[in-house]
Parts: C-alpha cells; sequence; structure tokens
C-alpha cells in the first residue's frame, strides 16, 4: 500500500481522535462511542458480506462471543483485561472458522447462508441464556475498577481513543483487502466462484480466512461493548440488534469499500438520535426509519451513500488515473 | 419414564401445534418455490395479521374465525401490493437484495407495531380458550383442534388452486421457466405478486386459528419465523407436501424436546434440525436435488 492508499484512513482516524477532545458532552461521547462499536462490528461484517459475497445475517455469533469471552475470562479466571480481549478476539475467529468450515464445505450461500448463521447465533443465545457460567438470564456484570491494566478509563475520552485505534486496525485491513492479493482472490470468489476456481483460486481456503478475519473484527467490538458498558446478557450478546446493525451500517454507507461501514453506522446512529429526539419517547421508531433506510438504499442506491454521485465522481477519476498509471 | 397417556398427549398437541407451524412453512415455501426468494417479513407480516385478528375482536367483537372473512383478503391485497411495489422494483432481480429488503420491510413492520402498540402482550378476552373435546382418557383443547383441521384443509386447498385453476397453472409454469412463461403471454410480475398474496393469505388464516389460544405482541411473528425457515428446509423449499409433513415433524419434536429439557432449552432441538439439515441435506425431505 502506497502513502496515497493510507492518506485518507490517517486523516478520518485522525479527526475521529481529536473529536471528544473538543468539548463533547457525556451524552454525545456515549454516542461517539456506540457508533464506533457498531462501526467496527460493521467493519468486520463488510470483510466477508462486503468483499466476500457472503451475506451473514447471524454476526452476532461473533460479536456475543467476543463479549461473553472478555468479560468471563476476567471476572471467573482473574484475566487481565488485555488478555482477556485478545482471547475474545480469537475466540471469535475460531468460531467464525467452525461456522464457515460446516457451511462452505456444505456448499451453502446466498440465502442458506444466511439462514444458517441466523441459527448458528440462535442457538448460541439460547444456550448462553440457559448455562450457569455465563450469568444465565440475569447477565452479567464486570465490576468497575478504572485502569489502564482493566481497560476501563474513568474519563471517557481515552475510551474512545481506543475504540478509534480498533477501528484504525480494522480500516486498515479493508484497505488492504482493496489492494492485496489475497483481496483480489476474495472478490474474484463473490463474483463468480466458478469461474474463479477455475483460474486456480482456492475458493474455501479464501471464504474461511475472510470470515475468520471477519469474526475476530466483530468479536472485538463485542469485547470492546462489555468493557465500556460493564454488562452482558444474552439478548444483548446474540440478539439480532447486532446481526442487523453490524450490516446495515455496510450497505447503507457503501457495501465492500473501505470506508464505507463508518460512513453508514455515523449516517444511521445520527438518523436514528434525530428520529428519537423529534419523535419523543416513541419506542421502536428509530428502527422504522433504519428499516426504511435499507430499503431506500437498496432501490435508489445500491452503492450506498459512498456510491452517490459527489463521492462517485472522484472515484472514477481516481480508477481511471489508476488504469493509466498501470498501462 | 413419563406416562404413556403423558406422552400420547404431547404427540397430539405437538400434531396440532404442528399444523399450523405447516400453515406459516406453506406460505413462506410457496413463495420460495415461485419467486426463489427468503421472504424475510414473513414472521412480521404474520404479526400483522396477528394483530388485525386481535384489533376486529377488541374493537368490534368480531369471532376470530369469522374474522377470517375479512383478513385473509385484505392480507392478500398487502401481500400483492408489497410485492408488486416494493419488493419487487426495490431489488432489482438480485437475490441478496431481496433478502436485505424484506429484511428491512421486517424492521419497519415490526417496530411500527412496536411503536403503535407499545411491547404489552395481548390477548383475546373470550373463554373459547378453555373449551375442550374429551376424546377416551384425553382431553384435547377445542380451539387447537379447529386449528389443525382448518389448517390441514387450508392445504388442501392450496394444492388444489395450485393443480386445478388457470392462476394455479400459471404460477407453476412461473416458478418452473420464468422466461417461457413470460413469452407464452403470462404475466410474470403479476404472478409473482400473487404468490406473495397468496403467502400472506396463508399467514391470515394462521393468525385467525392461533389467536383464540396465543397472544401478540410485536415480536410474536420473529417466535415463528425461524420455526417456519427450519419446517421450510426440512420439507425442501418449495414443497407443499415437505411442509405439511415437515410442520407436523418439527411441532411434534417441539412437544418433545420441551417435555424433556423444559421449555427454555425446548426450541434448541427445532435449531439443532435446522442447522444439520442445511449442512447434510439443504434440499430436504421432498426437495429436488439441486
Amino acid at each position: 500500500m502506497s502513502a496515497r492508499d493510507l492518506l485518507p484512513a490517517i486523516v478520518v482516524l485522525a479527526v475521529l481522535a481529536a473529536l471528544p477532545f473538543l468539548g463533547l458532552s457525556g451524552a454525545l461521547l456515549n454516542f461517539l462511542v456506540t457508533t464506533l462499536i457498531i462501526a467496527l462490528a460493521g467493519l468486520g461484517w463488510n470483510v466477508l458480506g462486503g468483499f466476500g459475497g457472503q451475506y451473514s445475517f447471524g454476526h452476532a455469533a461473533f460479536f456475543g462471543t467476543g463479549a461473553y469471552a472478555t468479560a468471563i475470562l476476567q471476572m471467573k479466571l482473574g484475566w487481565n483485561a488485555w488478555g482477556a480481549l485478545g482471547a475474545g478476539i480469537g475466540l471469535g475467529a475460531l468460531v467464525g472458522l467452525a461456522i464457515g468450515y460446516l457451511s462452505f464445505r456444505a456448499g451453502l450461500r446466498g440465502s442458506y447462508f444466511a439462514l444458517v448463521t441466523l441459527a448458528f447465533a440462535e442457538v448460541f443465545r439460547i444456550l448462553a441464556n440457559a448455562a450457569d457460567f455465563t450469568g444465565g438470564a440475569a447477565g452479567l456484570l464486570l465490576p468497575l475498577r478504572p485502569g489502564l491494566a482493566t481497560l476501563q478509563f474513568a474519563d471517557r475520552r481515552f475510551f474512545v481513543l481506543l475504540l478509534v485505534a480498533f477501528v484504525g486496525v480494522a480500516l486498515l485491513a479493508s484497505r488492504w483487502l482493496e489492494r492485496s492479493r489475497f483481496g483480489a482472490h476474495l472478490i474474484a470468489v463473490r463474483e463468480n466462484e466458478e469461474a474463479a476456481r477455475a483460474l486456480g483460486v482456492d475458493a474455501l481456503a479464501v471464504k474461511l480466512r475472510a470470515i475468520a478475519l471477519s469474526a475476530a473484527i466483530t468479536a472485538a467490538a463485542g469485547g470492546l461493548y462489555v468493557q465500556y458498558f460493564l454488562y452482558l446478557d444474552a439478548g444483548v450478546a446474540y440478539g439480532t440488534w447486532i446481526s442487523v446493525e453490524a450490516l446495515l451500517a455496510p450497505i447503507v454507507g457503501g457495501i465492500g469499500t473501505a470506508f464505507g461501514p463508518l460512513v453508514g453506522a455515523i449516517a444511521l446512529q445520527g438518523l436514528g438520535e434525530l428520529t428519537k429526539h423529534l419523535a419523543g419517547g416513541i419506542p421502536g421508531i428509530d428502527l422504522v426509519v433504519f428499516g426504511a433506510c435499507l430499503i431506500a438504499v437498496i432501490a435508489f442506491a445500491p452503492q450506498g451513500l459512498l456510491g452517490l454521485r459527489p463521492f462517485r465522481r472522484r472515484r472514477k477519476a481516481r480508477d481511471a488515473r489508476a488504469a493509466t498509471v498501470g498501462a | 419414564m413419563y406416562a404413556p397417556q403423558i406422552l400420547i398427549e404431547a404427540a397430539l398437541n405437538g400434531l396440532m401445534t404442528g399444523a399450523v407451524y405447516a400453515l406459516i412453512a406453506l406460505g413462506l415455501t410457496l413463495v420460495y418455490g415461485v419467486l426463489h426468494i427468503i421472504n424475510f417479513a414473513h414472521g412480521a407480516l404474520l404479526t400483522v395479521a396477528m394483530f388485525a385478528v386481535w384489533g376486529a375482536f377488541a374493537l368490534f367483537h368480531v369471532d376470530p374465525y369469522l374474522a377470517m372473512v375479512v383478513i385473509v383478503p385484505l392480507m392478500f391485497g398487502l401481500g400483492y401490493g408489497l410485492q408488486r411495489f416494493v419488493i419487487g422494483p426495490a431489488s432489482h432481480g438480485n437475490d441478496n437484495n431481496v433478502l436485505l429488503v424484506t429484511l428491512g420491510l421486517s424492521i419497519v413492520l415490526e417496530n411500527g407495531l412496536l411503536a403503535l402498540f407499545s411491547s404489552d402482550t395481548r390477548a383475546l378476552d373470550s373463554d373459547a380458550a378453555l373449551q375442550v373435546i374429551e376424546l377416551g382418557p384425553l382431553l384435547l383443547s377445542t380451539p387447537r383442534v379447529i386449528g389443525f383441521v382448518a389448517a390441514i384443509a387450508v392445504t388442501g386447498l392450496l394444492w388444489l388452486v395450485l393443480n386445478r385453476t388457470d392462476t394455479g397453472r400459471a404460477i407453476r409454469a412461473v416458478a418452473r421457466e420464468k422466461l417461457g412463461a413470460r413469452l407464452v403471454g403470462i404475466e410474470v410480475d403479476h404472478v409473482y405478486a400473487v404468490t406473495f398474496g397468496l403467502g400472506c393469505a396463508c399467514l391470515a388464516v394462521a393468525a385467525c386459528l392461533l389467536m383464540p389460544t396465543y397472544y401478540v405482541n410485536p415480536r410474536s411473528g420473529a417466535a415463528f419465523v425461524l420455526v417456519a425457515f427450519t419446517i421450510v428446509v426440512l420439507g425442501g423449499m418449495g414443497s407443499i407436501a415437505g411442509a405439511l409433513v415437515g410442520g407436523l415433524v418439527i411441532g411434534v419434536v417441539e412437544s418433545f424436546s420441551g417435555l424433556l429439557l423444559g421449555d427454555s432449552l425446548g426450541q434448541i432441538g427445532i435449531f439443532l434440525i435446522f442447522i444439520l439439515v442445511l449442512l447434510v441435506r439443504p434440499t430436504g425431505l421432498f426437495g429436488a436435488r439441486a
């Protein structure tokens, strides 16, 4: 990757990192944290769904695994928070590999893959709700112990910085997918699996690597979620809300682009807050707007917000430039 | 071990629940068989129908079985309109887009109902739920027996519509070969919408049969939708006989796993079957080889 590829990412990250120090209110900081967590989960979804074309409806399976592992390893085994978060990310990737191995080897794609991922997330939710070590239906309450080793900050601004760092890593991974050989293989599998295989791409291996990376990023979002909110139950960890948020953000922002999930998360969460503000305390009204946005984006802007005209023209110009340089 | 009477009752209860499940799955499998899409809004549309039944009873004291006369055509119209004017045009003929559009629809419907009616659970305020039929030593709840019989009858009716009418022939032609059907003058968009409408009409019947013994809140349909997916996958996507058999099987499995594992873990049997069938034999019991 050249400096030119990295520049936009660095600018965006710098702006995000500077935001909390501009005197934002507590509510705005909370909003920023939620948005960044969803953006991170969406960046994870986008690796498999956007670049790989495999639409998962059950990314909660990875989010929840990351969250539960991070919480349980600290509470029951006394692990350091960093180690627990790392283990949560690793475990999320393993769960991704397992689900991916089972379903890709069985040849599931399209609607079937969406359904099987949804079912796996539901199985996890029911098990977590019934098991003892997850706290069952009562959930887990992480003790409040601010400090660098416990990854809890009395000052919320530092947590935003931590999130920005994670989003940055995920963003770089996505930029890398746009430029690397592995990314090209993944996109080839998305566009036409048979043709890719005929050209010598090991489609199963490519998809497995993609789902592991995708699950790891979304698991990180889960681990960070529990570190911030300090509470977890099966409905939060493995509920459909996060599966839906994780796919909405990239689709609305721009599916299969590095910045899509971030743009989508900011746009949707902002719109959601605005609706709640305007409509008062009516429950569910923000989600009605989300659902309508999803339909509208697919009907009128299949490339998402980043595919709209002002952005598209620039990208076309850049692609044309790249083509001339390449020739 | 359990007494034989408890086991027989569990099996019969399972069959009766399963018949209504089958009816819900029937709509899903019909839409899949013809449009080759998975309708994620199926559960939310069931919730809409259940609220309609509840509303008719609460406002006008209409008997839920009588309400069928109005609600079935209304739901058919809603389904026709949604497919013709929302799902069809919005998804540009791409399967992944259909998944997402119907997911969006389900989010809008479910949360729209939440905004209108809050998350309170509502039931019909009638004593019909308490009536029983005595069958030897067994006591069977009357509304559930009615539900069983009606669900089987509607399945038969749908089979007749598909096999003995011109509309049914057109639907089957479109399912088999879209382009060929268009070439012989069948309006494919219209047939798609009719099929979607029929799927919603099945939901309306199911809602009328469920409401006397069940309750409704904005999330009610979601509880049925994964069960319906399981049935459709088990029976074979697009197969009507498969939906019926799958529904009855799943009803019995749920009834027994609830008996053995308790309520909170009872549902897991269904999901495990779902995953297993998808992984081992995604064409299901009655599905054609892909």
